[in-house]
């Protein structure tokens, strides 16, 4: 069984797109869950350091995480909404940055519960930073949640919890 | 118990809500809001089966929505067969359910006076508003032609102004933009053009011989319009699904169900099930968790996802699950759908007894693929051929995408059923093609015609759209 049958990548299918754990320190850093090969190119479009590559208009975007600055403007406008960028920013803990098209937008400071990729709970998060709509590029909202390192590549949804 | 959708992540229905209104169903008052069509009305209010047909007494209700298959025949204030999903709910409008074949009571003995319609004459007509017809009509215009824009819909966008997702493809063609934001764009392009004239609510119904198209001005009025040059893009026409009772009330296509939910705010049901994982009934299944109903599950007969992984993707992650190798095998209720029964199929999908499962649902939505909609290029004349990977019968073209008819032009989802960015890139062709063709020149465009001819080679040279690359070779002339 592969993603076509299952609808979602496991982490050993995937394990070429995470960048090492020297990058996922430096700053948050775009994992691109992009694993099949479709006429789209906005992510490559918009890099402004042509840190996305692309072999042809339908290859699958690689990223030279050399080149990356942690920008997040690849997750705003990926119309898949497939791109998760990811930051080891102290010990235990992960930044995880997640596109969200659902109701109630979090608010900064929320609990969320953190869903993978199956919809599954997997854990808990606080929400630390929200690019509402108007400001993001992609129309879409980006949410940051600090989750616990284990569930780093797995936090790829959330749901709010009683507000 | 409302269906109506109060808070929407990236939709905002009060304009569409300004002012309440009160009306009657077989004799029971309903809430309503003006402008908003009577079937929706009704339905937000829960009621789902508006007549019976009129020989087996099957429940009939909404079914596409936009007014083409006569699924919701009502009586208003005494007048039969008024489609109530285009016929606007009014303060104290009076509405009943068709009693079998009614007939239309003639008062006065004098037979109708006809009159032959106004003829008009135009540079280039372009049939539907799509982003194929729109894009075209606005290249058509920079060229320097006189074109005449018409469409059945009440507004400039075709598909786009029911897709809330961020379209797919370059941003050149507008990827990583909502469909909505899009139909927007092409809107206001095409109302800076003073050498466009669009008509809406205005179906093309007939085509006679002297090259006359006869149009449904407003829907209310033949006008015969004699262009020199046309160019058809009507789009695609959805397919369903054959299973018991698939004819019930709250079963509908994924077109019905997004112009109710994403044009007037009414939700399908609470609890639904998808039929077909196709990027349209992934994409569906999505928008419907968004205006916060419950999906229960997609059934697909392939024992793979048919649609782009990442949209997979995005529906998975709400937990929602695909079930591959599964097909639904009955809907069950009276007045409207309370239940599915589905069922695993093995190689030559057959249903395997014993694996039936149930699910309590108030909406079905069936999204089983589309068809090129011929109805107007047949009418005309034009050579089709039948290519399954195109979609079905489809007409014949040169690659500036003028057909077996000279003048005539074809682009969007009637050449082939793709994507918006390739209804896009046709239009651009078709339009400035057809200019071309009655002596307009402009070098910058014509190389974006180039271009585009180009980059529809490009978009199709993946392992997604090949085939469709291969299949296109047999109907190129
Ligand atoms: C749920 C869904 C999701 C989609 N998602 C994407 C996506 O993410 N990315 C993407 O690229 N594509 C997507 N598509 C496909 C895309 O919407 C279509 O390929 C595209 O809209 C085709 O454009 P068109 O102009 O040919 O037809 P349409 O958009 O269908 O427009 C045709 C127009 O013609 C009018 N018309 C038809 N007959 C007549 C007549 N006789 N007289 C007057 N007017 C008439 C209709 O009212 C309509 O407005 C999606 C489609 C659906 C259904
Ligand atoms: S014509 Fe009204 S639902 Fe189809």
């Amino acid at each position: 069984m592969s993603w076509r049958e299952r609808g979602f990548v496991t982490l050993e299918e995937i394990s070429e797109f995470i960048p090492s754990e020297e990058y996922l320190r430096r700053h948050p850093i775009p994992i691109i869950e992009c694993v099949e090969e479709i006429p789209c190119t906005p992510c490559y479009e918009i890099c402004p350091t042509k840190a996305i590559q692309m072999e042809d208009l339908n290859a699958i975007p690689r990223l030279d995480p050399e080149k990356c600055t942690g920008c997040l403007l690849c997750a705003q406008i990926c119309p898949g909404l497939a791109i998760f960028p990811t930051h080891f920013h102290k010990e235990g803990f992960a930044r995880v940055y997640i596109p969200y098209e659902f109701l109630p937008v979090p608010k900064v400071g929320d609990r969320v519960q953190v869903l993978n990729r199956e919809g599954k709970p997997v854990g808990e998060g606080t929400v630390f930073f929200v690019l509402q709509r108007e400001k993001s590029l992609g129309d879409t909202v980006l949410v940051g949640v600090e989750v616990p390192r284990e569930i780093a590549f797995e936090a790829r949804h959330i749901r709010v919890m009683n507000r | 118990m409302s269906l109506r959708i109060e808070d929407h992540p990236l939709l905002d229905f009060s304009d569409k809500r300004k002012k309440p209104v009160k009306f009657y169903f077989n004799d029971r008052e309903y809430k309503g809001y003006e402008g908003e069509p009577i079937a929706v009305a009704l339905y937000a209010n829960g009621v789902k089966k508006l007549s019976e047909s009129p020989v087996k007494h099957r429940s009939r209700g909404l079914f596409c929505a936009i007014g083409k298959c006569a699924s919701c025949r009502v009586v208003v204030n005494g007048i039969p067969n008024i489609r109530a999903c285009q016929e606007p709910v009014r303060e104290g409008l009076k509405v009943r359910s068709s009693k079998g074949l009614e007939k239309l009571e003639i008062k006065e003995s004098s037979p109708p006076r006809i009159s032959r319609p106004e003829e008009i004459e135009t540079e280039i007509l372009i049939i539907g508003a799509g982003p194929a017809g729109a894009i075209a009509a606005i290249k058509a215009a920079d060229m320097g032609a006189k074109v005449l824009l018409v469409d059945y819909a009440s507004r400039i966008g075709g598909q786009l102004i029911k897709q809330t997702h961020k379209f797919f493809g370059w941003r050149k063609y507008y990827a990583g933009y909502r469909g909505i934001k899009i139909a927007k764009i092409l809107e206001e392009e095409i109302r800076k053009r003073a050498n466009i004239e669009v008509w809406l609510n205005s179906p093309v119904v007939g085509y006679y011989e002297g090259n006359i198209f006869a149009v449904l001005k407003d829907k209310r009025k033949i006008v015969y319009v004699k262009p020199k040059k046309v160019i058809i893009a009507p789009g695609a026409v959805e397919r369903f699904a054959i299973f018991e009772n698939n004819d019930l009330p709250g079963i509908m296509g994924a077109g019905g169900a997004q112009t109710l939910m994403n044009v007037w705010g009414v939700k399908p049901g609470e609890r639904v099930l998808v039929v077909g994982s196709g990027n349209v009934g992934l994409i569906v299944s999505y928008q419907m968790a968004q205006a916060g109903i419950e999906v229960k599950a997609i059934v697909e007969a392939l024992p793979y996802i048919g649609g782009y992984f990442v949209h997979a993707a995005k529906v998975r992650r709400l937990g929602i699950p695909i079930l591959t190798k599964h097909t639904i095998i009955r809907a069950e209720g009276t007045e409207s759908v309370k239940k599915a029964i589905i069922a695993e199929i093995d190689e030559k999908w057959r249903p395997i007894p014993g694996t039936e499962k149930e699910f309590i649902v108030d909406a079905i939505i069936v999204a089983v693929g589309m068809y090129p909609d011929t109805t107007l290029t047949r009418m005309m004349g034009i050579t089709h051929k039948f290519v399954k990977e195109l979609g079905g019968f489809v007409p014949l073209r040169k690659r500036t995408l003028e057909t077996t008819r000279e003048g005539v032009y074809i682009a969007g989802d009637v050449s082939c059923i793709e994507e918006a960015s390739t209804a896009l890139m046709e239009g651009i062709i078709a339009g400035i093609n057809a200019a071309k063709s009655l002596g307009y020149n402009n070098p910058v465009l014509e190389n974006e015609a180039q271009e585009a001819i180009k980059d529809l080679e490009k978009f199709r040279s993946g392992p997604r759209y090949a085939h469709i690359k291969r299949a296109l070779e047999n109907v190129i002339i």
